[in-house]
């Protein structure tokens, strides 16, 4: 492989994949992108991730990057004459890095469950509430952050949008699927504006999964998981 | 009133964890001791969110999370890095850093105080992870190269609090010969001489620990 060459495994589904291709995106870096399929995962992905053995996986001239806010991070560091995907100041830095790790330890999990509680009311609920309650924060988090502009990032998208865009299309389909409000105009205003601005932006439309693709998938994916008890 | 502050717990790791980088960086803090069981109305105030220590309070702003912190604490100031300058090393530091945190300290300190087969398998479990940084440790003196780097400081669970609680609880987990290269590592990381003095002192953690053995249920 080229020294300069980027690949990314994953699939078109995950969020964790969809982050590190937004980031590419923006960087406006070219690479191939290897399907993985949950059937069975490549050798190259076994080989690349042997800790995790998970995607995404980013390999750069031949070396292997795991876990989707480091792989965005690296991209920000390796390509940095490109527009800044965190902020400049160490502060805000500090904090977008803090919020990216609520969604993935705290916010994300909650989220994840309501989507396998598949006619399971009492666990649904607890799972929607502590949700909610995320939510709440990051609405309130969004508002400081962007200072009245469209993003978390201000005029642009940033690591903390990525980090919780990634979740989007997947937050669309639970809503669907479990009949669930979470991001909406009484609880999180500001947040449904965000939503519709990042969906839109160029780094993001032609990578962001269509609904209605997800939605079936989701299905599928709920199936599997608990008829393996594997994701 | 001063300009950098933490919240912490004298026996904790994580607290531990950035103060070690502050003196890395040769800051000058205030420290504040939390009662855990009573927590401060200003911590609350300060980790909202979380409402746990570490906080590192630098004029005024909060920031919680210890491997934030210590990211933080790389960037705010001069002097030695924390985190290696190159993007491809940082991303390996960062990752060993997480997998620490998410695959190591959960099942090693719940195979120490923990019975049966919720032990074995939190052993078994602990095991299979501390695997991956003995391989990854490989004969370097630190994981951070010659000198202590994130994944060092990240790492005082496993060399320094581990160590002792495995002892007094009877877990035979980090032994020398399954594990050649991190108990070596182990060794070198806390009898070097900046580790050593950032350290709770062992006996007072050995007194914690013994009460918590005599505050749990009879083992069968």
């Amino acid at each position: 492989m080229a020294a300069d060459e980027v690949k990314v495994l994953g699939s078109w589904s995950s969020p964790f994949v969809l982050r590190a291709r937004i980031a590419l995106n923006i960087k406006c870096v070219e690479y191939e992108f290897l399907e993985e399929t949950f059937v069975s995962k490549s050798d190259l992905l076994l080989k690349s991730n042997p800790v995790y053995k998970k995607f995404p996986v980013f390999i750069h001239g031949g070396r292997p990057i795991c876990e989707s806010l480091i792989i965005v991070q690296y991209v920000d560091e390796v390509w940095a004459s490109g527009p800044a995907i965190l902020p400049s100041d160490p502060y805000d830095r500090a904090n977008a890095r803090f919020w990216a790790t609520y969604i993935d330890d705290k916010w994300h999990p909650s989220v994840r469950a309501i989507l396998m509680a598949d006619g399971e009311e009492a666990k649904k609920a607890a799972a929607l509430e502590e949700a909610n309650k995320g939510l709440a924060l990051l609405e309130d988090t969004f508002r400081k952050c962007s200072k009245g502009q469209k993003f978390f990032g201000g005029d642009k998208i940033g690591y903390l949008d990525i980090a919780l865009g990634g979740f989007l299309v997947w937050v669309r389909v639970i809503q669907i699927l479990r009949n669930v409000s979470l991001i909406d105009e009484s609880k999180t205003p500001n947040l449904l504006k965000w939503a519709q601005h990042f969906s839109d932006d160029a780094a993001v439309k032609d990578v962001l999964p269509e609904t209605q693709r997800l939605l079936e998938f989701a299905k599928f994916y709920v199936a599997k998981v608990k008829a393996t008890g594997n994701n | 009133m001063a300009e950098v502050k933490v919240f912490g717990a004298w026996g904790s790791p994580f607290s531990k964890r950035v103060e070690m980088g502050l003196k890395l960086k040769g800051v000058e803090y205030e420290y504040i001791e939390e009662d855990l069981k009573n927590k401060s109305t200003l911590l609350l105030k300060y980790n909202p969110v979380h409402k746990k220590i570490p906080v590192l309070v630098h004029n005024g702003k909060p920031i919680s999370e210890s491997l934030v912190i210590l990211e933080y604490i790389d960037e705010a100031w001069e002097g030695p890095n924390i985190l290696p300058k190159d993007p491809y090393e940082r991303a390996k530091a960062r990752f060993w850093a997480k997998f620490i945190d998410e695959k190591c300290v959960p099942p090693m300190w719940k195979a120490c105080w923990s019975i049966g087969e919720e032990r074995e398998k939190a052993k078994e479990e602990a095991s299979e992870a501390l695997k991956f940084l003995e391989n990854e440790i490989n004969g370097q003196k630190f994981f951070g190269g010659d000198t202590i780097g994130l994944v060092d400081i990240a790492a005082n669970f496993i060399g320094y609090w581990f160590p002792i609680t495995e002892e007094i609880v009877g877990l035979e987990l980090m032994t020398q010969d399954k594990y050649p290269n991190l108990s070596k590592w182990a060794y070198e990381y806390c009898n070097c001489s900046f580790v050593k003095e950032n350290l709770p002192p062992n006996d007072k953690l050995v007194e914690i620990f013994k009460g918590i053995i005599q505050a749990q249920p009879a083992s069968n």
